[in-house]
């Protein structure tokens, strides 16, 4: 895959871009109006994005993106790092809300609602969209009051059998019960690292999310503990749709059905992962999975 | 992959003088910390040679007689009786009786000047207390005069001091001395006592009790109003020209010297809201808005601190902003908070310049019972001492200054200690 990387270490930016291919952006396409290509659209979404633009005060971050995101499906978001796939994704459960100076135009919907309505209660969207993020970050407290919190505050445990229960069966499906069963009451800090994301992911299951955003889930740990979060990736796929932002190539053409291509704030391609990795359909695409920068 | 020879004798040469100067930088340090020690040691040690003498006073040996119609007292029930009861002729009897050829007025009344007026008051108490010693005889140790504790004392440290004692009064100790009828013994006065225009009577807990009182008031009102703010400044705080506008001037307060405050106090708690002076209450509103710069800033840097991970992680879960500072921030930030308050409150104890200008460097004798009794505080009580012409205030002025540096080093100790605590992450 990797047969034609002259270059492409370091972070790339702009200017760089610029530099090897000798032209700026309307010559290899990506104009003002740029249009993404592939098929943005999905007969089951669960999510859908259209014509999405985020800004940091004047800077603009997210140019024109329209997409859709599949029920029960996986959905990869790879691109050069600062091309805007964290900016994106937590534009999907309001993150951005917590920025300031983050402004958001577009229209993005969860089974047809729209996420800036008025209506929306931002709180009852995040334990509809729950999200891992790319450092493992357990709350200071035991494994038990990690994976409880979520339920807790939403109500959802009638009695402390019910919480019980949820905890289990959350910790259970994120496959970290065996290993910490015996020790629930110790620190969730104490854990290793992968440990530590399994146990992010059990907390963020734990309320029954429709849709779990994941910002480099992996970027942070072993291959070994790599693994095994994209194990459990898989088996989540099966209930949960799930939108994983990543930096390794080989880990979106793994885990994920569909392949999001953003570069310097602009969605390029989306298309089925096998497409995308084989047989890309934007010339920058191509370069980026073969290495030509990233 | 091997260096060539030229580097590695450069590379070998710069090290001599890289290690030299890390010598160099870490002998510098060891001197700034040595001198800084060196300099806190002297004035520990000379506080400590002047002050313990307060911890002792002189008594006198005397043999009284608890005589009926010498105090004028047949019955103690009788309160009249007890009111205008002579009970300073005990003791005067009893020295009139050891040193029988001092006959003239004036030498008499040198005499009697030796004990302490505190002493009559003793024996009140002593009589009230046992009312069936009325009688009878015993031998009391009578608390003495502060010139004669300061002579005892100098006299033990082999160089009497004289200035203000005559001929006749320095017979008399001697012979006292000589006859082994006088001593010293814990002086429990300067632990439970208010202030004195009698060396030997004076005591600290008058101040220590309007500290307490003070310093209560000034936490109760800073801590939360503190908390609150700086919650809300760091957390809920939209980012404009006018939180900007707060911050400058919440970093300006805590710069502002201290007598300010105490102005400001003049000005509007008592001149505007008529809250008498001299009292907790006031002194307490000071010390919390001179306090209240330094806690919002410690706080807010203690909320600061808190990773923004946890907060990404609570909102995630759909957490409110409220349950997110409630449920995580706070807790976190808590310990910091604490030192912080607990260093504001050390500095609020030490402080003695705003309570001046609010009258709380009045001479109060009776110890404090609430925050509307009029009080002075240890700083000021130590001012107040040290500005006393009386020889003996110098080692109580000391014995001042060991107390307040003890509450300092305790709040100071326990604030670290609570950190540890609280700190260990969960
Ligand atoms: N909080 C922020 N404030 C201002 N600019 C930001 C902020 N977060 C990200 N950016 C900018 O937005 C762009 C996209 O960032 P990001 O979404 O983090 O990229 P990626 O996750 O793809 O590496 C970058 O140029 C970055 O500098
Ligand atoms: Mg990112």
């Amino acid at each position: 895959m990797n047969t034609s990387a002259t270059f492409g270490v370091g972070t790339p930016s702009e200017s760089d871009f610029r530099d090897t291919r000798g032209g700026d952006m309307s010559e290899i396409g990506l104009t003002k109006g740029h249009v993404t290509v592939g098929s943005v659209e999905i007969q089951a979404a669960k999510m859908t994005a259209r014509g999405v633009n985020i800004f940091y005060g004047d800077k603009q971050a997210i140019h024109d993106v329209t997409v859709d995101i599949g029920k029960n499906q996986v959905i990869a978001m790879i691109g050069p790092s600062g091309c805007g796939k964290s900016t994106f994704l937590r534009s999907l459960n309001r993150m951005n809300d917590t920025i300031d100076g983050c402004k958001i135009e577009g229209d993005i919907r969860i089974d047809g609602e729209d996420l800036y309505s008025p209506k929306l209660d931002v709180v009852e969207l995040r334990a509809r969209v729950g999200m891992v993020f790319q450092k493992p970050n357990p709350f200071p407290k035991s494994i038990y009051d990690n994976v409880a919190y979520g339920p807790k505050i939403h109500g959802l445990a009638e009695t402390r059998v019910d919480l019980d229960e949820m905890v289990e069966k959350s910790l259970r499906r994120a496959g970290l019960w065996d290993e910490v069963k015996d020790r629930l009451f110790q620190a969730g800090t104490g854990l290793s690292g992968g440990q530590q994301q399994r146990l992010c992911i059990a907390r963020a299951i734990a309320v029954s999310p429709e849709v779990i955003l994941m910002d480099e889930p992996c970027s942070a740990l072993d291959p070994i503990a790599t693994a095994r979060i994209e194990e459990l990736i898989e088996e989540l796929s099966h209930n949960f749709t799930i939108a994983i932002v990543t930096h390794n190539m080989q880990q979106a053409a793994r885990v994920s059905q569909r392949t999001a291509y953003f570069h310097l704030g602009r969605l390029i391609e989306v298309n089925p992962t096998e497409q995308v990795f084989t047989n890309p359909e934007h010339s920058l695409t191509e370069s980026y999975i073969t290495g030509r920068f990233g | 992959m091997s260096k060539e020879p030229i580097y590695l004798e450069k590379i070998q040469r710069s090290l001599v003088g890289r290690y030299r100067a890390e010598r160099v930088f870490r002998g510098c340090g060891m001197l700034a910390v040595s001198l800084g020690l060196a300099a806190v040691l002297l004035v520990f040690v000379d506080i400590f040679i002047k002050g313990t003498g307060a911890f002792s006073a002189t008594y006198i040996a005397l043999d009284v007689t608890y005589e009926k119609d010498l105090l004028g007292i047949e019955n103690f029930a009788d309160q009249r009786q007890v009111n205008s009861g002579d009970w300073e002729a005990v003791y005067k009897q009893a020295l009139r009786r050891d040193f029988p050829d001092i006959r003239k007025r004036g030498e008499r009344r040198k005499l009697y000047a030796l004990v302490s007026s505190a002493a009559g008051y003793d024996i009140k108490d002593r009589l009230l207390a046992n009312p069936g010693l009325l009688g009878s005889k015993e031998t009391l140790w009578v608390l003495a005069d502060d010139d004669i504790d300061s002579y005892y004392k100098s006299w033990l440290d082999g160089n009497a001091y004289t200035a203000r004692l005559t001929d006749g009064q320095i017979r008399v100790l001697d012979t006292l001395i000589n006859t082994e009828r006088m001593q010293l013994r814990f002086n429990a006065n300067f632990l439970t006592r208010g202030d004195s225009r009698e060396p030997e009577q004076a005591g600290i807990w008058g101040a220590v009790i309007g500290s307490f009182l003070t310093l209560m008031l000034t936490l109760v009102l800073s801590f939360p109003v503190g908390i609150a703010a700086a919650v809300y400044l760091e957390e809920f705080a939209p980012k404009n020209k006018v939180t900007d506008f707060i911050e400058v001037n919440i970093n300006n307060l805590a710069a502002v010297p201290s007598i300010i405050f105490g102005l400001l106090g003049l000005a509007i708690f008592i001149n505007l809201f008529q809250i008498p002076r001299s009292i907790p209450v006031v002194g307490g509103l000071v010390l919390a808005v001179m306090t209240l710069p330094t806690i919002i800033i410690t706080s807010r840097a203690a909320i600061k601190s808190v990773p923004p991970s946890i907060r990404e992680a609570a909102l995630g879960m759909g957490a409110s902003r409220n349950q997110t500072v409630l449920h995580h921030v706070l807790p976190l930030a808590l310990p910091g908070m604490l030192t912080g308050a607990i260093i504001g409150m050390a500095r609020a104890l030490g402080e003695t310049a705003p309570l001046l200008m609010i009258g709380m460097v009045a001479f109060i004798v009776d110890i404090p019972a609430g925050f509307t009794d009029p009080a002075t505080v240890l700083p000021v009580q130590i001012f107040l001492w040290a500005d006393s012409p009386e020889r003996a205030f110098i080692e109580k002025t000391s014995a001042a200054i060991m107390v307040l540096l003890g509450f300092l080093v305790t709040m100071n100790t326990s604030a670290v200690w609570l950190r540890k605590r609280l700190e260990r992450r969960w």
